[in-house]
């Protein structure tokens, strides 16, 4: 194809007015985002949805009874908020893992969340396989919160093996719950070994890269607010009241007042701004574009070499699929037919040429015997001939042997009369 | 033998109960009547109802004679250094009082012994409380050179200090157990430790054993076991129940809840009380529950104590100065955290307790409750014949 080229334009068309057509679009849309948060009970994650989208998703946590505290297994809890703002409005899903690396064998804490991504993926792909595909719900998980405890040392190897399986399938933003734990010092300290050990496992987390259309000064600002992944927040549910008589959400200790909306306190803020005011579109994209797209390359790549170890469980019939499936088998074997005849047919032409030559030759090779014949029963009829001429000849030989015996003879008898005539011949006699 | 004033004080009392001159009083209030004697706070509860049984056994149809009256007495004596009414008074001074500065002499030329455990997960600042408690670098991670990565599996190790303070020597072991709680799987991450404590009653028991012993045995039994619980908030975590309920015969298990910086007030009172829960519905040991108080100003410092269950400490190396001196503390951008304030932390409760008040109870406890449960088990082991000493 070729390229396009840039045209300058005499007057006003018009077409710039299409972002706001799209603007006023989506907006009567409205948005959808899913947000996951993966981490051990008891570091703040309900805390921390409730003080980034500035409402009470989770009410105060119920305890249950001592026997039934401990939980089994990592179960997956989703809530659903629509939120309005300025117009805009936002369907908003949490995905919370309560039970996660809460009890002594943490072996496979993470398959049941691995299990509920796939199965989002493969909701989406069936949507999209769909005949009518019109109002495709999108459950993907568009971000995943990852909660580490604020150790002070570095990654524990749960946290290691869970963002290992996670990293290939959702956007990973790290974060460091509690934070108001930690010194500055330490902070900055706990920082560094989590991203030592981050790169050196060869984790891929979110970047929160560059977007487009930011000049000079925001890319720089970008840069410095990403020095500070992984965000070491701290979550509140409360509104307090601190000496000053400002209401913010912060906690209140008898030593000061944490503020969570407060930048030297913690990273709340810049987690805030970076997830919600700009990436979250990108979010979006990324899922879809390069995780949602590496899982459909995944299964359909399964699909059409259908392989035993294909253990994908699929709660949907998959209909489609099968249809697709059995029509490329059967485009399959009708191309192994064709070949077939095509060989076959091959075959034929040449067995054809073979028996054309063998027919030829055979042809020649009598040509040649009769002609070798004829030549032969010319020879023997000239054999013949010349017999038969010599044998005259023989004949007329003798004959003549005999007329001039007779002659001699009869010479001789007139012989002495004739000696003198005949002596005449020869003078030498 | 009884002194002539021991049997009249006896006499008294015993008429006194025996109204109509029988000689024979009712089983039932001779309890009243020990406690006349000997005075009501001298003897427990336990004690008291030995004593009901004894007479109930010994009474015979018509009540309790004199003379068994005082057999039971007599037992009673054997046990208790307060008298109470029997006591026999002084006529001057004796000088016997000096009997505490000689022992304390002799324990100070001895020196003391204490052996403390440190248990939980990696970061929990284990190695930072244990030198705020002991005012120096003496635990182990801050000692020992090589700073690894976390281990694969649970290591016992430990370092030893002697410390010295107003002439009183204290040679200082500190236990430690990285990699506890750290892995993935952590099952069965507490039988090192097991193995640990069991070993030390081991040792300890071989050479008491033994037929030509030391004149002091030395003593490497943990004394206090710190059980580091992480400040979620919620409630105790399994690993943390599995632990306490398999160590909790075997050692003092003090629990504490540790970086508590980050609790506020009510969510630590909650927390506590949720921690409390668990552990009465386990049915778990820890200490001080588990000891018997002597008599009723201890009761009172333990259940001051026990109220405060399990500590929520902060610990800190960094002194800073605030005002014109330098406290210990956190600094950070919304405020200091001074670790000596009771109303910041609970930090000051757990050192007096450990310290100050309860360390020789510590010993004693291990010594009396749980190094005679281990050698009571082993013994009878041995007796069965399954393993030679």
């Amino acid at each position: 194809m070729a390229s396009a080229t840039t045209r300058e334009l005499e007057g006003y068309v018009g077409f710039a007015n299409l972002p706001n057509q799209v603007f006023r679009k989506s907006v009567k849309r409205g948005f959808e985002f899913t947000l996951m948060v993966v981490g051990r009970s008891g570091l703040g994650k309900s805390t921390l949805v409730n003080s980034l989208f500035l409402t009470d998703l989770y009410c105060d946590t119920v305890y249950p009874e001592p026997p039934k505290r401990i939980p089994k297994t990592t179960e997956i809890q989703t809530s659903t908020v629509e939120m309005k703002e300025g117009g805009v409005r936002l369907r908003l899903s949490i995905v919370d893992t309560p039970g996660f690396g809460d009890v002594v064998n943490n072996g496979h804490c993470w398959e049941p969340i691995i299990n509920y991504v796939n199965t989002q993926f493969e909701d989406y792909l069936n949507a999209e396989s769909r005949v009518s595909r019109q109002l495709i719900k999108d459950t993907r998980i568009q971000c995943c919160l990852y909660f580490i405890a604020p150790s002070g040392h570095g990654l524990k190897p749960i946290d290691v093996e869970c963002m290992k399986q996670l990293h290939a399938k959702v956007n990973i933003v790290p974060v460091i719950a509690k934070a108001d734990t930690l010194t500055p010092e330490e902070c900055a300290r706990f920082k560094r070994a989590v991203m030592r050990d981050i790169a050196s496992n060869h984790i891929k987390i979110y970047d929160f890269p560059d977007l487009e259309g930011e000049d000079a000064e925001e890319i720089a600002a970008n840069k410095k607010l990403k020095e500070s992944i992984p965000f070491a927040v701290v979550g509140s549910n409360g509104i307090i009241i601190d000496e000053k008589g400002k209401r913010c959400r912060g906690r209140k200790y008898p030593w000061g007042v944490v503020e969570v909306e407060n930048g030297d306190h913690c990273d709340f803020t810049t987690l805030r701004n970076m997830l919600i005011r700009t990436h979250m579109q990108d979010l979006k994209d990324v899922t879809n574009d390069i995780h949602y797209e590496n899982y459909r390359a995944q299964r359909l790549a399964e699909v059409i070499s259908p392989s035993e170890k294909h253990e994908l469980p699929s709660r949907n019939p998959m209909a489609q699929i099968e249809f697709e499936k059995q029509e490329h088998e059967a485009k399959m074997r009708k191309m192994e037919e064709e070949m077939e005849q095509v060989f076959a047919q091959k075959v034929m032409e040449k067995q054809q040429k073979l028996k054309e030559s063998e027919a030829d030759l055979k042809r020649r090779h009598d040509q040649m015997m009769v002609s070798l014949e004829k030549q032969q029963r010319e020879l023997d009829e000239k054999r013949r001939q010349f017999e038969q001429d010599k044998t005259d000849f023989e004949a007329q030989q003798r004959k003549y042997q005999q007329e001039q015996e007779a002659i001699q003879s009869q010479q001789q008898k007139h012989g002495k009369n004739d000696k003198y005539k005949t002596h005449k011949k020869g003078i030498f006699t | 033998m009884l002194t002539q004033t021991q049997v009249a004080v006896l006499t008294r009392v015993f008429q006194k109960a025996d109204g109509d001159n029988q000689g024979y009083v009712p089983p039932s209030v001779v309890v009243d009547l020990v406690t006349q004697v000997f005075g009501s706070a001298a003897l427990s509860a336990g004690e008291l109802e030995h004593v009901e049984r004894r007479s109930a056994s010994k009474a015979s149809k018509a009540g309790l004679s004199f003379v068994d009256f005082t057999e039971v007495v007599n037992d009673l004596m054997g046990s208790t250094t307060r008298w109470g009414t029997l006591q026999t008074n002084l006529d001057g001074h004796v000088g016997f009082d000096s009997i505490q500065e000689q022992v304390r002499r002799k324990s100070l030329k001895r020196g003391f012994e204490f052996n403390l455990m440190v248990v939980g997960e990696s970061g929990l600042g284990k190695s930072t409380l244990v030198n705020t408690l002991f005012k120096s670098t003496v635990s182990r991670a801050s000692c020992t050179q090589v700073e690894h990565p976390i281990p694969k599996t649970v290591e016992v190790n430990s370092v030893s200090h002697v410390i010295e303070e107003e002439g009183v020597r204290l040679k200082l072991t500190i236990t430690d157990t990285p990699g506890f709680g750290d892995q993935i799987n952590n099952d069965r991450c507490w039988l090192p430790v097991l193995d640990h404590v069991n070993d030390q009653f081991e040792r300890y028991l071989k050479e008491e054993v033994s037929v030509v012993r030391k004149k002091r045995i030395p003593d490497t039994r943990v004394h206090a076991c710190l059980y580091f619980i992480a400040p979620t908030g919620h409630s105790l975590k399994q690993l943390d129940i599995e632990f306490m309920k398999r160590l909790d015969q075997c050692v003092n298990i003090i629990p504490v809840i540790a970086k508590a910086d980050t609790l506020t007030l009510e969510e630590r009172d909650a927390f506590k009380a949720r921690i409390c829960e668990d552990i009465q519905f386990h049915g778990m040991n820890v200490y001080p529950s588990s000891i018997v108080p002597e008599d009723d100003d201890d009761a009172e410092i333990n259940s001051k104590i026990e109220s405060l269950l399990p500590f929520a400490v902060v610990g800190s190396e960094k002194e800073h100065k605030r005002g014109n001196k330098s406290v210990l503390g956190r600094q950070t951008k919304w405020g200091f955290i001074e670790v000596e304030n009771k109303a910041h932390c609970e930090f000051p409760n757990l050192r007096d307790m450990l310290i100050k008040t309860h360390m020789q109870d510590l010993i004693e406890t291990t010594d009396k409750v749980h190094y005679e449960n281990f050698r009571h088990t082993r013994l009878q082991r041995q007796q069965m014949g399954e393993s030679n000493i």
